[in-house]
């Protein structure tokens, strides 16, 4: 019996990496173990990183403090995703945005469910649903996703810095 | 496991194991797709130069003039090796997972090396000048892992 000749190969390319966080970050992934979202603090201009480098990015100092921010922040900018593409897990449209998390000085990037996209805006008010306690390891998995927590959006001075 | 020492200055620090994988598919082109479907059929198929020189595997273009190649030549299954070098700790991306020797095959009927694993048990088995003979895989889908590895003439 004749086979169709080959035309094409399939070749995977596999890079197989250990990494590591680094201890900055393990004290960030410890923290969110136990349910807390640990930024630090430059020491020399106060402002609170997360999630955390261990360093200022802009003075280059160890930031060694420790702050624990809220889970619950303002949508300082969103993306409303219209595309299917192929490593995509959710259904289309959904929502991505820059969280001002309370007490952190610079926005972090989460979903945002629970919200129509037609509704999402800048300074709309949001909040973490985690998962089980029972779930929880040292991984930002342990968050699902942010929705509206329903509060008066925030004034746009709390957050301009950020936009 | 992380290689790095475990230090008290590192203790406790995660790690995490982290996988980049693609998988492309390429096209072989006329020349070695028919190649590769020889090794379905246990057939192993190199091309004459225009120096007269039979190159396996088959390339489309001389190596020297650039001029277009077409005239397919049926080479043996057994060969010369003309350079190994033996791994004694495999990795799991490796053809096969006990130490083995990578080595130019020159088939019987060729004038160019072929790269492929020798599974000799050790390398004081194996030398340039070693005769060698294709082990073919029982289930063969047209690619170079058809030939599972070359083994000793005798073994």
């Amino acid at each position: 019996m004749a086979e169709d000749p080959i035309t094409g190969i399939v070749c995977p390319i596999r890079l197989d990496y250990t990494i590591t966080p680094g201890r900055a970050q393990t004290r960030f992934l410890r923290g969110l173990e136990n349910g807390k979202l640990l930024g630090q603090r430059c020491p020399a201009t106060g402002k609170v990183y997360m999630p955390p480098r261990g360093s200022s990015p802009t003075h280059g100092l160890p930031t060694t403090e420790e702050v624990e921010v809220a889970d619950r922040g303002t949508v300082t900018t969103f993306c409303i995703v219209n595309l299917q593409f192929a490593s995509t897990v959710r259904e289309i449209p959904y929502v991505c945005a820059q969280i001002l998390l309370d007490g952190a000085d610079i926005p972090f990037f989460f979903v945002v469910q629970e919200v129509d996209v037609n509704e999402i805006r800048m300074g709309m008010r949001v909040e973490a649903v985690w998962k089980d306690p029972s779930e929880w390891g040292p991984t930002l998995e342990n968050i699902l996703f942010f929705k509206p927590t329903g509060e008066a959006d925030a004034p746009r001075e709390s957050y301009k810095e950020h936009v | 496991m992380s290689r790095k020492a475990e230090t008290d200055e590192n203790k406790g620090i995660l790690t995490a194991p982290y996988v980049l994988e693609y998988s492309y598919t390429r096209s072989t082109g006329p020349v070695l797709g028919r190649f590769l479907s020889g090794l379905r059929d246990k057939k192993i198929e190199g091309i004459r130069a225009a120096d007269g020189r039979v190159l396996v595997p088959p390339v489309e273009t001389d190596p020297v003039t650039g001029e277009e190649l077409d005239e397919f030549v049926q080479v043996g299954e057994v060969g010369t090796v003309t350079a190994c070098s033996w791994l004694a700790e495999p990795r799991a991306e490796h053809p096969l997972d006990k130490p083995f020797a990578w080595a130019l095959v020159q088939l019987d009927g060729a004038d160019t090396g072929l790269l492929h694993a020798v599974d000799c048990g050790s390398a004081e088995k194996i030398e340039v000048g070693s005769r060698v003979e294709v082990s073919w895989r029982d289930e063969r889908h047209g690619f170079i892992t058809d030939i599972e590895c070359f083994r000793l003439v005798g073994d």
